[in-house]
């Protein structure tokens, strides 16, 4: 790889600048008017795909690690929680699903920490855009990431044995709940992406903030199961919320209350996080 | 009055304790290349994210065509663009991708994107590497694919910080050529470098910064004849003709002589005229000295202040207003 990129680096640098040449391409007149937000953001979005399609090895965290976390706790928990895997799997998937997307939404912030740090960004930054347009862009790739997991998921989840009542509605339902609300989840890590120096500090902060969310709430058990003052936490967790309106889609029985509570809380999570990574992003 | 294309007023950036940036006074001419000229750590780089809105001023004014770096932040990022001292480039993207992307981000279509993307390639020698990710270019093609990236709307104020440190000397002939054919088509540039040379080269104006204030400014002629004019050295036949040859120089000359590493060669300083330009003189008399005196030179040449020289020459002086 190395050998072949130093002999083509050789041959391609035999080139003088020609005064005819460049005067010719440089723009004359005015130029195209800026970019709606829209437009903008969306070019964001293809930068993102652009990166997949680069650098394959970062849909790794999307399919090996939801597979993983699938098997370990169907397999792991079936027997003793529900008599059978089979039937645990008909609770536990839509838990999975949601725990295994929330998880994911971290490396929005690990990534963009990366991302940021590397000249690229100081020339967005002087473009005469919509400012948000470079984050919500790469936030927009990220949801596409999220979509991949949860396919994964649903898969796997079908061929295990799962069946989701709900029918093919009911599933596209679930799945597009969860990705609005991973869309404004994610704006929690942004922040902490660019709040924090290092990559290594922002999966710290994520995971103690993940695990409680992720753990305690109803992806593993029925909370009637559990103390009172748990119940309490589990009832106002955003993620259990989350779970039971994506529970309810996939399994045919629609849990108004959470689904309202679900775009109630993306809404508020995203008014408080959106903002301020955005305050943060203009001062860096 | 004549427009400018960019002023700034006792611009001042502070990072915790220490002021990188501390009172700039400055004016820029339209079209013209003006060199900021400093040793890492200056306050150079920090300047100029100041005027491309990267950074808020801590105190002071700044204006580019008019528009004030922190009222109409947005103003000035349309007259601009920003050619980065680490490529500011996509490294994962391919050339042709880099280019599509800020095309399309500077409002241009999907189809006009695509084709300044292939004139741009074309006219910088790319069109090869077109497909191939930047991290695979070698340091001059990414400095071209940075300036590319940099005219693909033409800005009128292009700043251009440290663009060839790194780079082989082939490659910096090559951005220069480059940044002379943008300026001849009516482009202001502010270039930030450690180089002298390539101030001198490139150069209309040139501020010296130090810690973070100008200590000098003016052009490279004024910037060198304050200074000295330089320095001639000389290689002799013979070792043993050493000595002889340092009291020659010193008498005609009347600077300092120094040894040099090898044991046949020596430099002499040279004191500045006016201008800078009485130096050749001075060395082709020196040099006639020698001969005259039986002392046999094999070769010899002029050497440009370096801008360790000028530094110690400014630092003595603080404030030289050429």
């Amino acid at each position: 790889m190395t050998s072949t990129s130093s002999a083509e680096r050789t041959q391609a640098d035999d080139y003088t600048p020609a005064a005819e040449n460049l005067g010719a391409v440089l723009a004359t007149g005015e130029p195209p008017a800026r970019p709606s937000a829209l437009s903008a953001s969306a070019t964001f979005a293809w930068r993102a795909m652009l990166k997949i399609k680069h650098v394959p090895e970062q849909l790794f965290d999307v399919t090996v690690f939801p597979v993983i976390m699938t098997l370990m706790f169907t397999y792991l928990f079936g027997g003793a929680l529900a008599g059978s895997t089979d039937e645990y799997l008909q609770y536990l998937l839509p838990g999975i699903l949601v725990m295994s997307v929330a998880m994911i939404t971290m490396y929005t912030g690990v990534g963009l920490n990366t991302d940021i740090e590397k000249g690229v960004f100081d020339r967005f930054r002087t473009l005469p855009i919509w400012r948000p347009a470079a984050l919500v862009g790469a936030v927009i790739g990220d949801v596409c990431r999220y979509l991949m997991a949860s396919t994964v998921i649903m898969v796997l989840g079908l061929i295990m044995g799962y069946r989701p009542e709900g029918g093919l509605t009911g599933v596209l339902a679930g799945i597009g709940m969860l990705l609005v609300f991973s869309f404004a989840f994610s704006w929690i890590w942004t922040m902490f992406g660019l709040l924090l120096r290092s990559e290594r500090s922002v999966m710290g902060v994520s995971m103690l903030v993940l695990f409680p969310m992720t753990f305690l709430s109803n992806v593993f058990v029925d909370p009637r199961t559990m103390p009172a003052w748990l119940q309490g936490f589990v009832d106002v967790n955003p993620i259990a919320n989350l779970v039971a309106a994506v529970r309810g889609a996939l399994g045919g029985q629609w849990d108004g209350s959470a689904t309202m509570w679900t775009f109630v809380s993306a809404g508020i999570i995203l008014a408080i996080f959106g903002p301020l990574t955005m305050r943060i992003y203009n001062r860096k | 009055m004549a427009t400018h294309a960019i002023e700034t007023s006792g611009l001042v950036k502070v990072f915790g304790k220490t002021r990188a940036v501390d009172g700039i006074d400055l004016s820029v001419p339209e079209a013209s290349v003006y060199g900021i000229l400093g040793p890492n750590g200056a306050g150079k780089t920090t300047f100029v994210r100041m005027l491309a809105t990267l950074l808020r001023p801590d105190g002071g004014h700044g204006t580019v065509f008019g528009r004030d770096i922190v009222q109409d932040a947005a103003g000035v990022r349309s007259q601009v663009s920003l050619t980065g001292q680490y490529a500011s480039i996509d490294e994962d993207l391919t050339g042709v991708e880099n280019l599509v992307l800020l095309g399309r981000l500077l409002g241009h279509g999907k189809a006009a994107a695509k084709r300044r993307a292939g004139e741009l390639l074309d006219a910088f020698g790319l069109s090869d590497a077109a497909d191939r990710q930047v991290k695979n270019y070698s340091g001059g093609m990414r400095r071209r694919i940075d300036i590319a990236a940099s005219i693909i709307s033409t800005p009128r104020l292009m700043f251009l910080d440290e663009p060839t440190t790194g780079l082989d000397p082939r490659s910096r002939n090559q951005v220069w050529d480059i940044v002379r054919i943008i300026v001849a088509q009516g482009t202001t540039v502010l270039l930030t470098t450690q180089y002298l040379d390539e101030a001198d080269h490139l150069a209309g104006r040139i501020a010296v910064i130090d810690r973070g204030t100008v200590i000098a400014e003016g052009t490279p002629g004024q910037l060198k004849s304050s200074v000295g004019a330089g320095s001639v050295h000389v290689r002799l036949r013979d070792a043993d003709q050493r000595p002889q040859a340092e009291r020659v120089l010193a008498a005609e000359l009347g600077t300092e002589v120094t040894f040099d590493a090898d044991p046949v060669a020596l430099t002499a300083r040279i004191a500045g005229g006016e201008s800078g330009r009485g130096a050749a003189e001075h060395a082709s008399k020196a040099l006639a000295r020698l001969a005259a005196d039986g002392i046999t030179v094999d070769d010899f040449s002029l050497g440009q202040p370096s801008l360790d020289e000028v530094f110690l020459a400014l630092t003595d002086r603080k404030e030289v207003r050429a």
